[in-house]
């Protein structure tokens, strides 16, 4: 593995431009769509297949009569320990260089196991083309020493990238230059994140936002536990056959006329 | 702005009042939360929570259209409490000044006031003078006729309870925001105020900007690093477009549109040429006839000859007392008195004020000719809603013009950078620049002139417009050399002072306006613009040096900045009369030896303790002092709260006069006006998007943009929409007494009530940024609700306060 980096979320200095979420769909070549006003600054309401960054916008009013409206750029986390990457059958989700995770759409079968598996619901599936689509931190980009394109775009340096210690450390530098509820967000679970937030407020406070993220308890079952224990077993079951082959002899096929059905 | 972007990261309080700046001014706004960063405080003043307020220390909401009442307030408030910076205010403002005896103001009205002509008439505002001519003064500031006193008693009606009362603010909001501003009122803090349309769109809007001028004057904040009044401009290019004259009374680089009466070029410059009798005052506008026949030796060169005026009545000259702002064309338009129409790279039947009549006016006309990237409304008004093509008799022309990415040229930012850039792209199809657009009508109505002949030939004959290239194309960089200006004699520069002379061949650029002339030996189409090439033709707006020598941002290698490369206007008001830095810390400029040191200095005399060589800071000025009392403004030396022309209020709290009495009133039978009306009972404002640009005519066919903001919508506080039922999401139509529209109701908390003059007054707002043309299910024009007036100097439409009805659908 090369440099691990990470893409620095700082909330307190969000003016909520979306030039994010512009940026991320020119670079990434994905259209826009026809939307509807639905009473909200956020729109499209929900990350969909051609919006793999979106602003949330949330009014929040605390119960000392203060008011806040917080701004949340939700994407793909790129976790260390990531469900997505357990669970594709087909290899299409897997980790980069980078220790993002990476997408390789054309290996995308449309299975939609890693929209069940993930713990922030971020894989969109789109019915056309029958693949999933998320993030992928610009890899394109990272390959080329480039920063991704919503860093890019990010005019107030709420955004930023860098090499995963000294995003970690100038995360919780500012944490501690804000004082109060701030917090970081993404470095004490799934092994890490490759995506961290500097958030405002508590992270129970934020919608859609889960407060204790982790691959999900089925996911670690089936692929830690019970995929390794099937391998087994499949061995087991192969060298039962031999055993019988050896044993037993081959199965012959029956008579004909002994067959069941076909009235 | 008297400042630059990067100089707001040394503020240490600022005031966003009259602006959403991080909606508006993304880029901008980074400058902000770098000052924020360092410690400083920042403060919204905005009726409507925004994405600006969530960056904010704290956001206070105010009534639309009540900003003079707060900002009176603090006035009275630095007065009460001592809070003024005084060095700064005897020596550098007209506080001191005596008034004439004569000036009066009772009961709203000032002295002067010709009721049937809604005009003053200012004698009773002059300064008196003393045997010489020079403005007489009272250093001790207790003349009670002397302007401190005028401002002290004028100010003093606006207490803590009335403000309160007129503008919704909490006593307590009120107290947090004046204690935290006027906290800058010493030498080494610094407070910047930033300002867009939020202050201009009122019939009061010169006078809220004329406000907090007085409140930056009396805290010592004028001419100094974090401090100035700072209108955000933006893409619009606002900036270069006015400083290359857009509004219908000036002329290149702030120099006056002629009236008619104004018959030879010796009464104009009689009229305009400003006199100081005061040895000490700059009063640089002396130099204007350098300035204006350098303009018209620019328009007509060796055609104009001292003989034949320059030249001077070849130029257009407006009728006394007739006024030609956006309104006033739409008005005659809508009378029948206008045949044809060019309506450039802009789109008013969405964007002027009462688009209903606007639509209506357009019908009137023989001719119609757009020049756009994009179709607009206006473009098609003939097959609009309602609009039967068949009755339309206008012939309508599209002319497709290139985007800016598309051309070569200068673009201006608020900080008066001039920078040049690059053609990115080739435009698609036919496009072409607007300047060639122009340049080709021109030579089509030139040979036209020469074949037919037609009336006043002269000026169209005589114009010099030789911006072609070889290839016959529009060409930037000539044109931009002639806004630069030339020598057009070999002319020799002496500096007595200095022993030294410099000489400059005909066909030189002129490399400063210093050395504009008024005898037709120079040229130069925009005497602020003189200096932005070297006399050897280097062309400074393309400078990229990134040092930065006083760590103050000021980069003097980027770009070139009007006037003469200065970052900050009104510098040497950051030192004391000797010269040296109010503020050690952040020293802009400072009096070393025999010169000035740090920013370019607005001028190059000595601090003003010389008594002998030395100047005032505010050279711009008659005077040479930053002006308390402003005599010059259409509407009242002293800034005074007035209700808008539509409001919830049928009496103003402050006088008798409810509205500003020195705006026009329109009256065609479109013009219908409900104030305090129980129809239409809500203040409401308008305003833009981040992801919209003005009417949207550029934005709206950009998928990506349309997706983030797709249709109309109406914010409407949480507490109103549950008094009306109505739902966040619900489609609603909102009214006024002139027109509605329908559009989706955005129920939030972010707009609250007010409690005014003992009732509860709600606010809602609405975007401007749709029309019918695209996309289909959009939406219309907001400005179906907005009325035909007024700021009573500049004709700045009223967008920002009016009222509407909000009812389910």
């Amino acid at each position: 593995m090369k440099t691990e980096y990470i893409k620095l979320i700082d909330t307190t200095k969000c003016t909520a431009c979306r030039g994010c979420q512009i940026a991320c769909k020119q670079w990434n070549e994905m259209p826009g769509l026809r939307t509807k006003q639905w009473g909200s600054y956020q729109n499209p309401p929900d990350l969909q297949w051609n919006t793999w960054t979106l602003i949330r916008f949330q009014e929040y009013a605390d119960n000392k009569g203060g008011f806040k409206w917080l701004f949340r750029k939700d994407g793909c986390m790129h976790c260390t320990d990531a469900a997505c990457v357990k669970v594709c059958p087909s290899g299409a989700l897997h980790h980069t260089e980078f220790g993002t995770v990476g997408l390789n759409s054309s290996l995308c079968i449309g299975c939609k196991e890693c929209i069940s598996a993930c713990p922030f619901d971020i894989p969109r599936y789109n019915r056309e083309t029958d693949r999933v689509y998320k993030c992928d931190l610009c890899y394109d980009r990272l390959r080329n020493d480039e920063s991704p394109a919503c860093v890019k775009s990010c005019p107030t340096g709420a955004l930023t990238f860098g090499r995963k210690d000294d995003m970690i450390r100038k995360a919780h530098a500012r944490v501690k230059e804000l004082g109060g509820d701030a917090n970081v967000y993404g470095d004490k679970f799934v092994s890490g994140t490759h995506v961290l937030y500097v958030l405002e407020e508590n992270p129970k406070i934020y919608e859609k936002l889960p407060r204790n993220p982790s691959v999900p308890f089925t996911v670690t079952v089936w692929k830690d536990i019970l995929k390794p224990l099937s391998l087994l077993a499949a061995g087991g079951v192969v060298g039962g056959s031999f055993l019988h082959y050896i044993l037993h002899g081959p199965k012959l096929p029956d008579e004909p006329g002994q067959e069941k059905g076909g009235e | 702005m008297t400042n630059h972007y990067c100089d707001i990261k040394n503020s240490d309080c600022i005031l966003i009042m009259g602006s959403n700046a991080a909606e508006h001014h993304p880029i901008a706004f980074k400058w902000i939360l770098r000052a924020k960063e360092k410690g400083a405080r920042v403060i919204h003043v905005d009726p409507r929570y925004t994405r600006t307020s969530a960056r904010c220390d704290y956001h206070v909401p105010l009534r639309s259209g009540t900003d003079i009442a707060f900002l009176g307030g603090m006035i009275h408030y630095i007065m009460e409490n001592e809070r003024w910076f005084k060095d700064y205010v005897i020596n550098y403002t007209n506080a001191s000044f005596l008034v004439s005896p004569d000036f009066k103001f009772e009961d709203g009205l000032f002295s002067g006031y010709n009721a049937e002509k809604r005009k003053y008439s200012k004698e009773t505002w002059a300064l008196q003078k003393d045997a010489n001519g020079i403005p007489k003064r009272d250093m001790s500031l207790s003349d009670p006729h002397c302007v401190f006193q005028l401002l002290k008693t004028h100010y003093s009606r606006y207490t803590l309870d009335k403000v309160s009362s007129i503008t919704g603010v909490s006593k307590e909001n009120l107290l947090k925001v004046y204690e935290e501003y006027s906290a800058t009122g010493v030498p080494d803090k610094a407070g910047t105020e930033c300002y867009a349309l939020g202050w201009t769109h009122h019939t009061v809007g010169v006078q809220n900007i004329r406000t907090m001028s007085i409140i930056q004057l009396l805290l010592g904040n004028m001419g100094i690093c974090g401090g100035g009044i700072n209108a955000l401009r933006g893409e619009p290019n606002v900036q270069g477009s006015t400083d290359h004259c857009i509004l219908y009374g000036n002329l290149p680089g702030y120099l006056k549109m002629p009236t008619a009466s104004l018959d030879t070029l010796d009464k104009y410059l009689e009229k305009c040429t400003p006199v100081s009798k005061d040895p000490q005052s700059a009063n640089y506008y002396q130099n204007y006839p350098n300035f204006f026949v350098s303009f018209l030796m620019s328009m007509f060169h060796d055609k104009a000859t001292k003989e034949n005026g320059f030249g001077y009545s070849w130029i257009p000259k407006l009728d006394d007392g007739i006024h030609y702002s956006l309104m006033h064309l739409f008005d005659k338009m809508y009378q029948g008195k206008i045949k044809g129409l060019f309506a450039v790279g802009n789109d008013p039947a969405v964007s002027s004020p009462n688009a209903a009549k606007v639509r209506k006016a357009l019908e009137k006309l023989d001719w119609l000719v757009g020049e756009n990237i994009f179709d607009n409304e206006t473009y098609q008004f003939w097959r609009g809603p309602g609009v039967d093509p068949k009755k339309i008799k206008t012939e309508v022309f599209l002319l497709p013009a290139s985007a800016s990415m598309e051309k070569e040229g200068s673009q201006s930012n608020s900080g008066r950078w001039v920078q040049w850039k690059y053609k990115a792209a080739e435009a698609p199809g036919d496009a072409i620049p607007v300047g060639e657009i122009t340049i080709k009508i021109m030579e089509a109505v030139k040979n036209l002139y020469k074949v037919e002949g037609g009336a006043c030939p002269e000026p169209i004959l005589n114009l010099k417009w030789d911006y072609t290239d070889i290839k016959g194309r529009y060409d930037a960089l000539k044109i931009s050399k002639q806004i630069n200006g030339y020598f057009l004699q070999d002319t020799v520069v002496e500096d007595k002072a200095k022993g030294t002379k410099t000489e400059f061949k005909k066909g030189q650029l002129v490399p400063t306006f210093g050395l504009l002339k008024a005898d037709g030996s120079t040229s130069g189409g925009n005497w602020i613009m003189a200096g932005s090439f070297s006399a050897t033709g280097e062309n400074k707006m393309q400078k990229r040096g990134k040092d930065d020598p006083t760590g103050l941002g000021l980069f003097p290698n980027w770009s070139y900045a009007w006037p003469v490369n200065r970052r900050i206007i009104y510098n040497r008001a950051s030192c004391d009369i000797y010269g040296k830095p109010y503020n050690p810390k952040r020293k802009l400029l400072e009096w070393v030896g025999d010169k000035w040191v740090g920013d370019v200095p607005d001028g190059p005399w000595p601090p003003q303790a010389d008594k002998e060589k030395g100047k005032y800071p505010f050279i711009m000025k008659q005077d040479g002092l930053g002006a308390l009392f402003g005599p010059g403004m259409a509407d009242g030396p002293l800034p005074e709260h007035y209700e808008p022309l539509e409001g919830p209020l049928a009496k103003n709290p402050m006088s008798s006069q409810l509205n500003n009495p020195a705006i026009e009133i329109f009256k065609s039978e479109m013009d219908k006006v409900a104030n305090a009306s129980e129809k239409f009972p809500y203040v409401c404002t308008t305003y833009s998007c981040t992801e919209h640009w003005c009417s949207g005519a550029l934005t709206r066919w950009q998928a990506w943009l349309l997706e983030a903001m797709p249709e109309l919508y109406v914010e409407i506080g949480d507490l109103l929409a549950r008094d009306l039922g109505i739902r966040n999401g619900a489609r609603v139509k909102v009214s006024s007494v002139r027109g509605a529209v329908e559009c989706v109701a955005m129920v939030t908390k972010r707009f609250k009530p007010f409690q005014v003059e003992g009732k509860t007054v709600h606010q809602v707002g609405l975007p401007f940024n749709y029309g019918w043309l695209f996309p289909k299910d959009g939406g219309d024009s907001t400005n179906f609700l907005t009325p035909t007036v007024g700021d009573a100097n500049t004709f700045c439409p009223e967008y920002k306060a009016f009222m509407v009805n909000v009812q389910k659908i």
